[in-house]
């Protein structure tokens, strides 16, 4: 499927979940890009960090919840998972209130990794 | 003031293949305009479109249902003639278009329906991505 | 690396993600309403200023002059067509758009 090339794929997530559909349709992209065998790694910015708040309950609002798929991106091989410090920070979160293990780097940081990628796709 | 500056570089390709992704519909956002005027650019330079993906509301481009008014441009017919003058793939991505009501039945000229697996493609053998959405 | 921002400044926090992720060298586009930032008298004229120091940054020209703020471009933005936008992506190794 991937001719063998490998590139360094970054989703950048900045959406919080729910109140629209860029969270879960990116977590799509994520699941196929890793069925072909891509080198993936996830970016939490801005409002992208709720996404990982440990607790969605959605049957209120009648929604999927979609948190589970985060926990299985490990058995996908997808495992690198970066959240922005000053994003945290700013929403009164921790690193302990996420659902997943991720590595907390500042968002200069995060655009350090972000020039090493051949391809960053933003929903 | 000068219309058009050109930042230097000596490391320019001449020909470059790119893959565009949009995330809106049309009309909306401006997104599928930046989008059409960008690949139109494109290959006005020599430069190839590997293939324009819809994604989200992006899919909502290829209706072949819309009927804008007649003096502002016609979204969807743009980019059904882009897709026949110059032989672009332009691909709606399947899960997305079912949330949204767009099938074969309904698919305006030029596009064709098909999974996420196109996008992930075209960022492997593209040599730019280019995403344009809200 | 090139980053591309399409909303205004007072609209969205875009700008300042963007500019708070970019490194040195880098270069930053502004199209569709983002181009309100580059403009005089904008409130993230300062900030784009003080941005100016470290990295490139554009203006896609149609989109200033389709809101009438042709004639208000801030000082050292550079204005490009769509033709200076692809290449603008052709001489930066990836793109990131900030939506």
């Amino acid at each position: 499927m991937s001719e063998g090339k490998v590139k360094k794929i970054m989703v950048v997530n900045r959406k919080a979940p729910y109140g629209t559909i860029y969270a879960l349709e990116s977590l799509e992209v994520v699941l196929i890009a890793a069925a072909f065998d891509q080198d993936v790694s996830l970016a939490f910015m801005d409002d992208g960090v709720y996404q990982l708040k440990k607790g969605h309950q959605t049957k209120g609002i009648e929604m999927k919840n979609f948190q589970p798929t985060y926990r299985a991106l490990d058995d996908y091989d997808v495992n690198k998972l970066y959240v922005e410090k000053e994003a945290l920070q700013a929403r009164g979160l921790c690193a302990e209130d996420l659902c997943v293990p991720v590595e907390v780097l500042t968002a200069a940081e995060i655009g350090k990794l972000m020039e090493e990628q051949d391809v960053l796709l933003s929903f | 003031m000068s219309p058009y500056t050109s930042p230097t570089s000596e490391l320019q390709k001449p020909n470059m293949n790119f893959g565009i992704l949009v995330n809106e519909g049309p009309y909306t956002h401006q997104a599928s305009d930046s989008a059409y005027h960008f690949c139109r650019a494109a290959l006005a330079a020599g430069h190839q479109i590997q293939r324009v993906f819809f994604y989200h509301d992006g899919v909502n481009n290829a209706t072949r249902l819309t009927e804008p008014p007649q003096d502002d441009r016609n979204i969807v017919n743009r980019w059904s003639k882009f897709a026949a003058d110059h032989k672009v793939d332009l691909v709606v991505c399947v899960a997305a278009a079912l949330r949204r009501g767009i099938k074969d039945e309904n698919l305006a000229a030029g596009f064709r329906i098909s999974g996420l697996g196109q996008l992930i493609e075209s960022s492997i053998q593209a040599d730019r991505m280019v995403t344009f959405g809200d | 690396m090139l980053h591309i921002v399409n909303k205004s400044p007072l609209e969205r926090s875009t700008l300042d993600s963007c500019l708070a992720a970019a490194q040195p060298g880098a270069a930053v586009l502004l199209i569709e309403d983002g181009v309100y930032a580059a403009t005089r008298g904008n409130a993230a004229e300062a900030k784009l200023r003080a941005a100016l120091a470290h990295v490139e940054i554009y203006v896609l020209a149609p989109d200033l002059e389709a809101r009438g703020m042709a004639q208000s471009l801030a000082e050292g933005v550079k204005p490009v067509d769509y033709a200076g936008f692809v290449e603008l992506v052709t001489q930066h190794k990836n793109c990131q758009s900030w939506l």
